[in-house]
């Protein structure tokens, strides 16, 4: 039997889903480990760093903004620049997104509100580590509770996410037309890197684990990561 | 020195906020609105003598943190 996959699961002061992640990775039969933001590099031997989602620094300025400038963040950048694999759930989406590890940003929700439901997502690209264990078209059902989940992106960015397959998941009904709950471009709710080691989204897989729970389709999205 | 630092939504980028406060103006009887921006503002007290360093310095704190420039721009007043 191969070596068991090691995950790292940053935490910074805000921080709220960390522990629901490692729950969800040790599930999946990972070794795991919470980064304190403090440490200033990534432990030798991590195959996958998630971002967890909550309210780092508490929202302070802009959803993301202040945990970019925290020390395991340079450390994070040099880890991705090397090939290393990055997961920014919510949250982690938005420091992604503020570090510039990946394009765009996140605006308040357009009809002002936290939102905290399950949606329907369609999965738009597959090609990648993350959703290889999904077939394009499919609809997977995840929770979401975001306030700035809202994606933006200019014209250009967004061509580029198209030409290279970056957006990996979209905001639809369970029938997997488009049905956007906060305003984002083209009701986006994930995308990757152009390298395709770096992932964000809005929705919580980590939260859809267990049928008893109402949707186990994270299992099939985290999965991805394993065994690569 | 002090700085005061105005950061508001990029034109061309949807203000959802200003529009709210926009609809709840109108809806007040503030008929002559015709739009509302919802920004903020920063102020950062340095020990600074030079104006024209302290600028470039509040430049580089905005284009480093406190503005995201993908959504946002920002306009920065000197006070002595």
């Amino acid at each position: 039997m191969s070596a068991k996959m090691k995950v790292g699961i940053l935490q910074f002061p805000g921080t709220n889903c960390e522990y629901d992640t490692q729950h969800a990775f040790n599930d999946l039969g990972c070794e795991t480990a919470i980064l304190w933001h403090k440490e200033d590099s990534i432990p030798e031997g991590i195959d996958l760093v998630v971002v967890a989602g909550g309210f780092s620094y508490g929202d302070y300025l802009r959803s993301g903004a202040i945990a970019k400038m925290s020390p395991i963040m340079k450390a994070l950048k040099k880890y991705a620049k090397a090939g290393g694999k990055v997961l920014g759930i919510c949250n982690g989406f938005q420091v992604l997104t503020e570090t510039g590890l990946l394009p765009g940003a996140l605006k308040r929700n357009e009809g002002l509100h936290f939102i905290s439901r399950h949606h329907h997502l369609k999965v738009v690209s597959n090609d990648n580590d993350f959703l290889r264990h999904c077939t394009q078209g499919d609809v997977v059902n995840i929770p979401i509770a975001h306030h700035d989940g809202n994606y933006f992106i200019d014209e250009q960015g967004l061509k580029q996410l198209h030409a290279n397959n970056q957006i990996l998941l979209q905001y639809t009904n369970e029938k997997g037309e488009i049905e956007n709950p906060n305003g984002s471009v083209e009701s986006i709710a994930g995308i990757c890197n152009e390298a395709k080691n770096v992932f964000g989204l809005m929705p919580h897989p980590e939260r859809a684990m267990e049928s008893l729970l109402g949707s186990c389709d994270g299992r099939r999205m985290l999965e991805g990561f394993l065994n690569r | 020195m002090k700085a005061i630092i105005n950061v508001f939504l990029k034109n061309g980028v949807l203000d959802s906020q200003g529009k709210a406060v926009q609809h709840a103006l109108s809806g007040h009887g503030f008929e002559t609105v015709r739009d509302v921006r919802v920004g903020k503002q920063i102020i950062v007290e340095m020990d600074e003598s030079d104006v024209a360093v302290a600028k470039e310095k509040v430049a580089h704190m905005c284009e480093e943190l406190l503005a995201n420039t993908v959504i946002e721009e920002y306009e920065i007043e000197i006070q002595k």
